[in-house]
């Protein structure tokens, strides 16, 4: 199971009290977890990423590990400890506006 | 006995007023989709219990909500806004070309006789419309794509579909209204479209009279007598006595006819009332004194209404979407402020009161009258 971490305000949108942990057929890519994530809970389409071209929304930051993932190719591979469900993938709001 | 429900649209969230006739006493739900950005809110004229809400953040982007028990609960519906085909570029701020990007819902108008059809104005400036309750939204592509749009431009709130209005007697007859490309009609529900500018003038085009290009604020009608319109443009404020083929100014005596929003009384047809805001770089009204101020003859000849908003150290804006009539016998105006004041007046502007006053900074107000 993949665990993953949301800020609270997508948490809210989409009713998650709990861990979010999701199953991920084939290679655990970051596109992989995001399209498991938003089968599962579709409020999160488009909040994460942008729905017209899947790529990250500007102010959402991607960590694991303590990396910053964000720039990496969606289709990269998550590090071995986020596809064992050790470490979480860490969905981040910049610190921006109020 | 009938109730009043108001519904605001702030920078951190949406509120639901209810009052009962009496407009006395309010309870004030909320905040609802608390921290995110509330551009609109507004309920379907063929089922008050349908609601839709515009939800939007600078992390998150644009999310749709929609409520079938009249603000109680709320379900997530569809957010995916594309353009039909390549939309190309409208004119950035500079005047050079910029591509079109989808940023957020502005505005939202339910259709008058179907709860399940919608129509969304959008920036980048489009409309879309839905007919399956928001689950899914298709462009409305014959506006964008008519041939002006590559002259559009935006106003300093960005490319923004802001006015949607439906016309209640002439079937597929709508209007829209682009800060700054100006007003536009379709007589085919929506398929094509032309500009309607003809008398709007605007200092800051190279030529002053040209056929788009406008900043058109808001545009109002008295659903009796559709084919007559009242726009508060960046400044003037205009009338259209022929469904927008031409405009003249109805400025009058307003201190300033610099404003926002604009809108008719629910039974008089000839009474309008806007905002008078000092000029377009100091957004607050002229010398502190928060004043609507109401024409009962069309406009040209306007009273300041005063009895009961600040008469002093008033520095609030009341935004395009931020001011609705109820339809009571005696009939009630409503606007909100920057300030996260919303004041309301059960007798057509004569005397108000803050319903509440320390909201966050108000986005948009809509009124439903409830049997």
């Amino acid at each position: 199971m993949i665990r993953v971490e949301l800020p609270s305000h997508l948490r809210t949108l989409a009713g998650i009290t709990g861990d979010v942990r999701l199953d991920v057929a084939g290679e655990v890519t970051q596109r992989a977890v995001l399209n498991a994530l938003e089968a599962a809970y579709p409020a999160l389409r488009g909040t994460i990423r942008d729905q017209a071209t899947a790529r990250r929304r500007a102010f959402i930051r991607l960590f694991a590990c303590g990396e910053d993932l964000s720039h990496d190719s969606p289709d990269s591979l998550l590090p071995a400890a986020v596809a064992a469900g050790v470490e979480p993938l860490v969905i981040v709001g910049a610190i921006a506006g109020g | 006995m009938s109730k009043v429900r108001v519904l605001v649209g702030t920078r951190k969230g949406a509120f639901v007023l209810t009052s009962d006739g009496k407009r006395e006493k309010w309870d004030v739900s909320g905040p609802h989709f608390a921290g995110w950005e509330v551009f609109h809110v507004k309920g379907s004229p063929a089922d008050p219990d349908r609601i839709y809400a515009s939800q939007s953040s600078g992390w998150s982007g644009q999310v749709m909500q929609r409520s079938n028990d009249g603000g109680q609960t709320w379900e997530v519906i569809g957010n995916k806004f594309d353009y039909s085909g390549v939309p190309g570029t409208h004119q950035w701020y500079d005047g050079t070309p910029h591509p079109w990007e989808f940023k957020r819902v502005w505005h939202l108008e339910p259709s008058l006789t179907d709860p399940d059809v919608v129509y969304a104005g959008v920036e980048d400036a489009a409309l879309f419309q839905s007919s399956d309750g928001g689950k899914s939204w298709s462009e409305l592509s014959g506006l964008r794509e008519h041939g002006s749009g590559p002259r559009w431009q935006p106003g300093a709130g960005g490319m923004c579909l802001h006015t949607i209005l439906l016309d209640p007697v002439n079937a597929g007859r709508m209007y829209i209204a682009i800060s700054a490309a100006g007003a536009f009609r379709s007589d085919d529900a929506g398929r094509t479209w032309k500009p309607i500018n003809k008398g709007l003038r605007s200092e800051f085009l190279p030529d002053k009279d040209a056929d788009v290009g406008h900043c058109v604020h808001r545009i109002a009608m008295h659903r009796s007598r559709p084919e007559v319109l009242f726009m508060q443009k960046h400044w003037d404020v205009m009338r259209s006595d022929d469904a927008g083929e031409s405009w003249r100014e109805v400025s009058g005596n307003l201190p300033t006819d610099f404003g926002f929003p604009i809108d008719v009384h629910a039974h008089e047809p000839e009474t309008i009332y806007v905002v008078p805001i000092k000029s377009d770089s100091e957004h607050f009204p002229p010398e502190g004194k928060l004043r609507v101020y109401r024409s009962r003859t069309g406009g040209n000849e306007w009273e300041a209404l005063t009895n009961g908003l600040p008469r002093q150290d008033c520095y609030v804006n009341v935004l395009r979407d931020a001011m609705a009539v109820d339809s009571l016998d005696s009939c009630g105006i409503y606007f909100g402020t920057t300030g996260g004041q919303v004041y309301g007046s059960a007798d057509a502007g004569d005397t108000w009161a803050p319903i509440v006053r320390d909201l966050p900074a108000v986005l948009s107000v809509e009124v439903q009258t409830l049997a």
